[in-house]
């Protein structure tokens, strides 16, 4: 295991697989079959199709307001292919890959996006919580899962999500702090993607990166390449079984959202063309095809044709919710309680009086 | 065997009934565990359930509240104590933004079945932030019940009814009566109906809702008055409130006083009023009126007699309001 003797406070960032393709460190690289590879490639593909048709549709004004996972596909694919299905995965909001690892059904996120609540609905079989997005707030569910794996005494780990602007947030320090203390099953995945909206990551701490702030807590951290599907997938294997048989554990996957925050976001107003270009070679997707080729594990063509059917899907997928999913009067008020309480009953069928009545008049 | 147990001991005496009948209960919190409580509400618990069921957790409010919306998640009925309402704010946005939104977002995949505890009130010459009643600020948050129990009676049975209530509920428990006096409960676990208030006293002339500690007030008031035939309501869920008892009453009595500690303005007594003009409007017989906290901070001890509604005050303004 190298997690728990990385050092973050001086240690350089683990990486497996370099901008080009090739394997630069075969020490840490993980144990894939040519079928994960695969796996992880597809996967990574199908987060992008979604993010570049659910942007195109949010411009044509068939989608609300939408946060792409742009450049940040191998950190979301790699942590989440760790996890075994019993295992819960607690997200932020920007873990689209990750999300379809733990099957989250496309229609469903979408439906989400499209604004309506039984996007959330999944299913019980799905280990996996709903989006969370007041900030850094889902760490201290995640703590609560792994508590009650613990003390029950199941080895499910806990895989929760935020940005590094969500390690400024109190219940960041809370959640981490609880882990230790309870040595529970957690591992708290930071991706690191450089902005928080606009804010840059030197406002967010002034540590020498995030991962060294697991030392004050108590437990390893470590920091990654995160657009290094590999280096990904490895520390995370580690992290998960670190995390089962040890206590929490910390992984800053060094990243970059490539995108805006969301669709109501401008970054050319407070980032440059030169970064951003700098980012672009180390795409991740860009960076796994490269190696695949080398590897002749599929072709451009393949790749290419791979693509195309996943981006029709994707689109399938975003038409069967499309004109189905208008939220019913009823539904507004079902889910408060196990039962309507008299007030909502009152209100709701005041409402529907009102509705019954306008219909009449018009 | 008499079980002459005040509100204290009813609270530790319902958390002891549901640890034993149900494994998925724990209790935590600050201080909870090896000291009990620092009012005794979980006296002996860990000794009887263990350090699994019964724990210490870091002091940190939020993450009390947080971690039980992931133990509640994984199979848990968390009840977790907040040590003084005061200290529930850094939870508040666990509390608003999750506990009370998980079912309704999940479309009823996701209920938490879970409990926050926190003694509230004035009235025991605290320190600073030891003494505020802010239940108006929960009772307006959809998804979230909010029950503040007045006697021993009371407290066990609703405490229970809380506990296996599979939504969220907020528990508030009068600390100036904590120990004012005992009643004979029964030893076995027993339910009480969320969201039903109780009439206390029936009566003619006016109608008194309060809750909580007042209640004790309320009643020393009234048997002070005897030309006037008071109904006391003890509305015992603060939200979703028993509108109609209240309202049946106002029918009846054609006035309405409503008595609380929190603050005036923006308060649960202001819902009152307005559910009765909604409701009982051409029933009234003088203007529904609210005795209450002054809308100041709450005083330091050496102020703090100024500020919760004596029992002199009451009767005096239910006296006033009779002959409106």
């Amino acid at each position: 295991m190298f997690i728990d003797k990385f050092n973050p406070l001086e240690d350089d960032m683990i990486q497996v697989m370099d901008e080009n393709g090739n394997i630069v460190n075969p020490d840490f690289c993980p144990d894939v079959s040519d079928e994960d590879i695969l796996t992880l490639y597809k996967t990574m593909r199908k987060a992008r199709a979604i993010d570049s048709i659910a942007l195109s549709l949010q411009r044509q004004g068939r989608l609300l307001t939408y946060a792409s996972n742009l450049g940040q596909e191998a950190a979301q694919v790699g942590s989440g292919y760790a996890l075994k299905k019993s295992d819960w995965a607690v997200p932020a909001f920007r873990e689209l890959g990750m999300w379809l690892i733990k099957g989250w059904p496309v229609e469903k996120i979408f439906q989400y996006w499209y604004g309506n609540e039984w996007g959330s609905h999944f299913g019980e079989e799905i280990r996996l919580l709903p989006i969370a997005v007041p900030i850094a707030s889902q760490l201290q569910h995640a703590v609560g899962i792994g508590m009650a794996a613990r003390f029950r005494g199941d080895d499910d780990v806990v895989m929760a999500y935020s940005g590094e602007g969500g390690t400024s947030q109190g219940d960041f320090h809370e959640a981490l702090n609880f882990a230790a203390v309870f040595n529970t099953p957690n591992v708290f995945f930071i991706q690191n993607n450089h902005y928080a909206i606009s804010v840059p990551l030197s406002r967010q701490t002034a540590s020498r990166n995030i991962a060294t702030k697991a030392l004050g807590y108590g437990m390893p951290g470590v920091l990654v390449d995160g657009n290094d599907v590999f280096a990904v997938l490895a520390a995370s294997r580690e992290a998960v079984q670190y995390a089962r048989e040890s206590g929490p554990v910390l992984i800053e996957a060094f990243t970059f959202r490539m995108g805006p925050h969301t669709t109501s976001d401008d970054p050319t107003k407070y980032r440059s063309d030169e970064e951003v270009r700098l980012w672009q070679r180390k795409d991740p997707i860009m960076r796994l095809e490269k190696y695949l080729m080398k590897e002749n594990l599929m072709t451009e063509d393949a790749m290419k044709s791979m693509t195309e059917s996943l981006e029709q899907d994707v689109m399938d997928a975003y038409k069967s919710i499309e004109h189905t999913s208008d939220t019913g009067i009823e539904e507004i008020f079902s889910y408060h309680f196990e039962n309507l309480t008299p007030q909502l009953k009152e209100q709701l069928e005041d409402y529907q009086a009102f509705l019954k009545g306008a219909s009449h008049a018009e | 065997m008499p079980n002459k147990i005040n509100i204290v001991q009813a609270v530790q005496q319902a958390l002891q009934n549901e640890m034993t009948l149900d494994p998925a209960v724990v209790v935590y919190g600050e201080d909870v565990g090896v000291n009990g409580g620092v009012f005794r509400a979980t006296a002996g618990l860990q000794k009887m359930f263990g350090e699994k069921r019964v724990f210490d957790t870091p002091l940190a409010e939020s993450a009390i509240v947080g971690t039980a919306v992931g133990m509640a998640v994984n199979g848990f009925k968390p009840v977790v104590e907040i040590q003084f309402m005061g200290f529930i704010y850094p939870a508040f946005n666990q509390i608003l933004s999750h506990v009370a939104r998980f079912r309704n977002r999940t479309r009823g995949q996701r209920s938490l079945p879970m409990v926050i505890r926190a003694p509230y009130g004035g009235g025991i010459r605290a320190l600073e932030h030891h003494s505020e009643s802010t239940e108006a600020l929960f009772a307006h948050i959809p998804g979230l019940k909010v029950v503040i129990p007045s006697t021993p009676y009371d407290a066990k049975g609703l405490l229970i009814s809380a506990i296996r209530d599979p939504d969220p509920v907020i528990f508030l428990e009068p600390k100036r009566i904590y120990r004012a006096f005992k009643q004979d409960v029964p030893e076995d676990a027993y339910t009480l109906p969320i969201g039903k208030a109780r009439v206390l006293q029936e009566g003619d002339d006016i109608t008194v809702v309060t809750w909580g500690a007042m209640v004790s007030d309320v009643r020393k008031a009234v048997s002070q008055i005897e030309d006037v035939s008071a109904e006391i309501i003890d509305l015992r869920t603060i939200s979703p409130m028993d509108r109609e008892t209240i309202v049946q009453s106002v029918e009846k009595t054609g006035r309405i006083l409503i008595v609380h500690e929190a603050a005036k303005s923006f308060g649960a007594g202001a819902e009152i009023v307005a559910v009765v003009n909604e409701k009982a409007f051409l029933s009234l017989e003088a203007p529904p009126t609210r005795l209450t906290g002054f809308d100041t901070i709450f005083p330091l001890p050496r102020g703090e007699k100024h500020y919760i509604p004596s029992p002199e005050r009451i009767r005096d303004k239910i006296r006033e309001l009779a002959a409106y």
